[in-house]
């Protein structure tokens, strides 16, 4: 088992509705010199959070003890620019399982498949929805239910479906990662690349 | 069945299909780098593996290096840590390794296609977005995280579902003054930062069949900017011309069988796309941006779009203009700049030095402006020397540094301070990616060149004749 497994999750939700946030703000460049993967949660959003003589921003939301929770709600195409999976580790270390957007970016959207955090595609108008849920009452809580692959939001009741393939969906069920799966078929590997001259 | 170019390489290199899932697909050549690697290694090492075909992986220093003094060790600790841990993983491995110093060093997509590595339907990753880049050759080839790094050192695959199609054809010829950067510039602006994300691009049309590799190599490097997997281009003589006899590629009868693959890596005619884009190469001028993201560009002529001329994203758009202390319908052309940067995977090659050099030539760098010149690899920088690019550097009092990221990404000490505004050749404009509070502008070397000998955004078309 790679990482933790995940079945359902309810829980308040950290509201961020900028556009395009880009992986070099999830995590800036200075921050990426680390040989293990440790404590990269203390500098997620890094220079949103904090002010150049490390004091807290306190307009930020990370600062503003009002939102707390498992979940974090981004604005459209969240996640472009770098493939640093660094970016996908500061959310997890953070102590964030799921992120919802109504735009995901490509690698970055791999990136927490492959490290046990779930990317949740809602429309444009359910994120407003949850947005203004959240502003209203920042104790609101979403359900994320990976099994029927549905998002609630708890207060109203209101849910829409998600997209995920059924085998990223099992292996986020079960912890498995894509290691375990080719590890399991080497034979059939060894067997492709002995036709594939270099 | 009709195929596009894209589907010849995919489908030849997918191990397996899952149904409901992602195809398993071989990977021809994976490129490492210090920043992405180490915890793929670590990786490893926990589950006891060794990597299955390290023999296609190559490992080069480029992200965390200095760009001057490189024969001294490297100072900050923690960088020094990550070159060491990259050694001693190739090393243990038995992968090849060009580290700070090695003849061969370089950024990893400058040295990629320098020796060769890079071939006309491969199947070419590395933990660095702009993997992109090589897919110039008719390779697929694209950007992965360091869980991938690590599944591709152990099996050689990585599992991912078959992205959809998009083809942008330019037809015509460019306008004087025009460039490669400007081309993927002027595309990026027309499809946002996300508009082809989900796809896989072919470039297509006379335009870049016009382009030389290296220009090629910069269009496809700025893919990802559009948010695509990658981009490519058909193999065409000048591929196969520019490949011939690099350390890497196939000789003799070797060479007589590739050919005959790679001769039939082009689209089949009829063969369909999920999206296609026509433009005319008549409609670019030099490009640059204004903005937070690349998506936020403009021909260098014009006034920066007013928010109300904007789609959607209201406050995300006035929080960039007041991010680069630069208002609605302002002229781009005179605002002074502070720094200059030429340099990346983007345009730190040589014909990007020889287009900065034939803009300055004859003039001097402006009192106002730091330049930092650095080559993309030691290739790059010799060749520098021997065209006699550096006298005329020299003469116009800019210094050339040594090969590396640079502040394409700020990793090392080439940070540019809060507040300056840097005229950059690399690929990302985001909030603090050249340092903490340091403001962007994305353009080609003939930009970047007018604005350090003018000191302010400048037209280069008004300082080359034709
Ligand atoms: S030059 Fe910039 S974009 Fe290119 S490999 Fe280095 S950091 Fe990545």
């Amino acid at each position: 088992m790679a990482y933790d497994s995940f079945h359902t999750l309810t829980s308040s939700a950290v509201p961020l509705p900028i556009e395009n946030v880009d992986t070099d703000q999830i995590i800036p460049a200075r921050f990426l010199k680390a040989t293990e993967r440790k404590g990269f949660g203390d500098n997620l959003f890094r220079d949103w959070r904090y002010n150049q003589d490390n004091s807290p921003k306190t307009d930020f939301v990370l600062n503003n003890s009002t939102f707390s929770g498992k979940i974090l709600v981004g604005g459209h195409n969240f996640g472009s620019g770098s493939s640093r999976e660094h970016a996908a580790w500061a959310i997890y270390d953070y102590g964030f399982r799921c992120v919802v957007s109504s735009f995901f970016a490509d690698i970055f959207r791999n990136n927490c498949l492959n490290i046990g955090v779930l990317p949740v595609q809602v429309t444009a108008d359910f994120l407003a929805q949850i947005f203004e849920a959240i502003e209203n009452n920042p104790n609101t809580t979403l359900t994320i239910d990976l099994t029927n692959q549905k998002i609630t939001l708890d207060a109203t009741g209101l849910s829409e479906g998600f997209e995920i393939n059924k085998y990223k969906k099992e292996n986020m069920l079960n912890g498995y990662d894509d290691i375990d799966y080719l590890s399991n078929i080497k034979p059939e590997i060894e067997q492709f690349a002995s036709n594939t001259p270099l | 069945m009709k195929q596009t170019l894209f589907d010849k390489v995919w489908d030849s290199h997918v191990v397996r299909s899952i149904e409901h899932g992602p195809d398993v697909l071989f990977i021809d050549r994976h490129m490492v780098h210090e920043v992405t690697s180490p915890v793929a290694f670590l990786g490893l090492k926990n589950r006891q593996l060794p990597v299955l075909y390290p023999e296609r992986t190559f490992a080069t220093a480029d992200h965390n290096t200095p760009t001057i003094n490189q024969h001294l060790p490297v100072a900050d600790p923690l960088s020094r840590n990550q070159l060491k841990a990259l050694e001693e993983n190739a090393n243990a491995h038995g992968i090849s390794y060009w580290g700070l110093g090695h003849e061969k060093n370089g950024i990893v997509h400058v040295v990629g296609p320098e020796y060769g590595i890079t071939q006309p339907g491969a199947t070419i990753v590395c933990g660095d977005s702009h993997t992109s880049t090589h897919g110039a050759f008719g390779a697929i080839a694209f950007g992965i995280g360091t869980s991938e790094v690590e599944m591709v050192l152990a099996t050689q695959c990585i599992m991912q579902p078959k992205p959809k199609k998009m083809r942008i054809t330019i037809n015509g010829a460019l306008n004087h003054g025009v460039t490669p950067k400007d081309v993927a510039l002027f595309i990026i602006s027309k499809l946002t930062t996300s508009g082809a994300t989900g796809y896989f691009v072919e470039y297509a049309g006379e335009v870049f069949e016009q382009l030389s590799m290296e220009g090629r190599m910069t269009v496809c490097n700025l893919s990802i900017e559009m948010g695509a997997r990658g981009g490519m281009i058909a193999p065409d003589e000048k591929t196969f011309e520019y490949i011939k006899g690099r350390e890497f590629t196939p000789q003799g009868a070797d060479w007589d069988k590739a050919m005959e693959y790679w001769k039939t890596l082009y689209t089949d005619e009829g063969a369909s796309f999920d999206k296609e884009l026509i433009y005319d190469g008549a409609e670019i001028d030099p490009m640059i941006t204004f903005g937070t993201n690349p998506g936020m560009g403009m021909s260098i002529t014009k006034a920066i779009p007013k928010a109300s001329e904007i789609e959607g994203g209201q406050a995300t758009y006035a929080k960039s203009l007041e991010y680069m202390g630069f208002a609605e319908g302002e002229q781009m052309v005179g605002k002074p700049i502070d720094y200059v940067f030429i340099g990346s995977c983007t345009n730190g090659r040589i014909e990007d030095f020889r287009a900065f050099a034939s803009v300055v030539k004859g003039h001097k760098r402006a009192a106002n402006v730091t330049a930092w010149l650095v080559p993309g690899s030691h290739k790059v920088l010799n060749a520098i020397k021997e065209e006699g690019l550096l006298e005329i550097f020299k003469e116009a009092q800019f210094e050339l540094r040594e090969p590396g990221c640079s502040a394409c990404l700020a990793m090392n000490d080439d940070k540019i301070p809060a507040g300056k505004y840097a005229v950059s050749t690399s690929n990302r404009n985001f909030e603090g990616r050249q340092g903490p509070g340091s403001r962007t502008l994305l353009a080609s070397p003939l930009v970047a060149a007018a604005a350090a000998i003018t000191g302010k955004i400048t037209d280069p078309r008004t300082l080359i004749n034709n």
